[in-house]
């Protein structure tokens, strides 16, 4: 237990110690909430699909949640290169915690963001359906945040170094974020951008969101909560799996 | 206290640990001693559960690591040769974070972080980040963080590189003292010779990979018929300088690296 919480506060120390951090990471979710928002906003409108920035701030929430956590998890390759790593590698403590409680850590910042992310969205225009479900919707950041953190954490333990930063955000993290359903409805996809939505965890942490945020859902928010549990679950056994094995 | 038999450890074709073998006693201050890149953080590295051997035997403290992780990483300490803080937090956090996950009871913590932030005269800066310390104070606060949690072996690579001399000595009659009254066995590795002539009981030298000579620093002396350990080294080793200097030897591992990801 102490284990978990004392790397917990030591990520959360690092993160609010960042400053420039967390104003640097809000700016993409803003130019894409103005942007998309109000560029596309009349064409969704003579669609018949409502209101953008409504259908568009849970998207927005997400993909700032998505970024911060695999961010969180990919952090570690820091550890490794500024030699941090051993010296919780060489502590009498088991790997699962270890890993836990850099996952819990940089799951409250992203949730944190996320949040941020909300106010946000509600001072450009977004109205949250029912106050009610506001709870509901940080159950949803919540779980997004450990799913995409302890991805992230996973994908670190392979990474002796930056060099496939790049990749991952080019080939994992990009097509995550736009084929998951944040941008454009599901509905009416074609079928193969149907599948592909349907395989991406993502997808279902937007829709989660959005029931919470504004009352609609595509695949319905007991799938959504599902389908989020057991990827979690399994990430993190592969994830402390991979974690173990690190040799610094 | 500290058994290997056989150790080997390969890096890819590379045997960066060849066969070596070899016992210290408890209580012992055991000296390991190589010319750069002759494989003593690799074995360190190896005895402290950070790196698997290829092949070969570790006991630590009558426990075998490779069954027991935990057991054994609860009864040493370690001072690495490269740095191992987080720059962002302070050395006050530092040291906390160490205590807790070394599970030094709550209500002792904090007097035995104050004794050791004390030992190395950074109590008065404990609240800086280590970020601004300069490399003399880091190195110090790596040394006390590795002592915090009363280790029964400590392991010490290059511990006294880059400080200067009042600092060394001052820190090796702390060391010396821990040892005689708290039976700490020591293992350590230098570059300073005259500092493994003052303070170890007893010496192994290694040079690639193989352990070339091992006794008290007056049978090294004797075996080789000169009068300071310094020479007998260079008698035992050859005065030729190794092509890997410290920071080539790490690019030059960097690149290792990045050829066997892509291969
Ligand atoms: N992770 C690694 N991958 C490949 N080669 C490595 C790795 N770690 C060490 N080596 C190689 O193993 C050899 C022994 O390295 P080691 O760090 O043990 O030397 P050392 O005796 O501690 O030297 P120094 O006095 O310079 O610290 C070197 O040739 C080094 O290049
Ligand atoms: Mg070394």
């Amino acid at each position: 237990m102490s284990t978990i919480y004392i790397l917990w506060l030591r990520q959360i120390k690092r993160y609010l110690r960042s400053r420039s951090r967390i104003i640097g990471s809000l700016g993409q979710p803003v130019l894409f909430l103005v942007a998309l928002g109000f560029g596309f906003g009349p064409i969704f409108q003579k669609a018949g699909k409502g209101n953008y920035i409504e259908f568009l701030a849970p998207g927005i929430i997400a993909m700032s949640i998505l970024f911060t956590a695999i961010f969180s998890g990919v952090e570690m390759i820091w550890d490794r290169q500024f030699g941090f790593l051993k010296e919780t590698l060489v502590a009498p403590v088991s790997r699962l915690n270890i890993m836990i409680g850099r996952v819990f850590g940089g799951a409250t910042a992203s949730v944190f963001q996320g949040i941020i992310v909300l106010v946000i969205s509600m001072i450009a225009g977004f109205r949250v359906h029912s106050i009610g479900l506001i709870l509901l919707s940080l159950v949803f950041m919540i779980l997004i945040s450990l799913l995409f953190t302890a991805l992230g954490t996973a994908i670190a333990s392979m990474l002796e170094d930056f060099q496939g930063f790049q990749l991952i955000m080019s080939f994992l993290v990009m097509p995550l974020f736009f084929l998951s359903g944040a941008l454009f409805p599901l509905q009416g996809l074609p079928e193969a951008m149907k599948i592909v939505a349907a395989v991406d965890p993502l997808s279902y942490g937007v829709d989660g969101l959005r029931f919470a945020l504004t009352g609609a859902s595509h695949f319905g928010i007991g799938i959504d909560f599902a389908v989020l549990i057991i990827i979690t679950f399994l990430l993190l056994i592969v994830g402390s799996f991979l974690f173990s094995r690190i040799e610094v | 206290m500290i058994k290997a038999k056989n150790l080997t450890k390969k890096f890819g074709e590379f045997i960066a640990v060849d066969n070596i073998s070899f016992n210290v006693e408890k209580a012992e201050i055991f000296g390991f001693l190589g010319p750069n890149g002759a494989g003593k953080s690799t074995t360190i590295k190896m005895l402290t559960t950070l790196l698997h051997p290829t092949s070969g035997e570790i006991e630590i403290n009558g426990i075998n690591p490779a069954q027991h992780q935990d057991k054994v990483r609860e009864s040493f300490g370690i001072v690495f040769q490269d740095p191992s803080l987080d720059e962002e937090l302070t050395a006050y956090e530092n040291m906390n974070f160490h205590a807790v996950l070394y599970k030094v009871p709550f209500d002792i913590r904090k007097p035995r972080i104050e004794e050791l932030l004390n030992f190395v005269e950074l109590w008065d800066k404990r609240n800086e980040f280590v970020k601004n310390y300069s490399g003399g104070m880091k190195r110090r606060l790596e040394i006390a963080r590795g002592f915090l949690h009363h280790p029964k072996i400590i392991f010490l690579d290059e511990p006294t590189l880059g400080l200067d001399p009042q600092t060394r000595n001052y820190m090796w009659n702390y060391i010396n003292d821990l040892n005689k009254k708290e039976q700490t066995t020591v293992f350590f590795t230098t570059h300073y010779m005259e500092e493994a002539d003052r303070v170890a009981d007893r010496i192994a030298i290694i040079d690639h990979g193989k352990i070339v000579a091992s006794g008290t620093p007056e049978q090294l002396k004797a075996q080789t018929g000169k009068d300071n350990l310094e020479d007998a080294f260079l008698e035992l080793t050859g005065s030729k300088i190794r092509e890997e200097e410290a920071s080539g030897l790490d690019r030059m591992r960097m690149h290792s690296k990045m050829w066997r990801r892509r291969r």
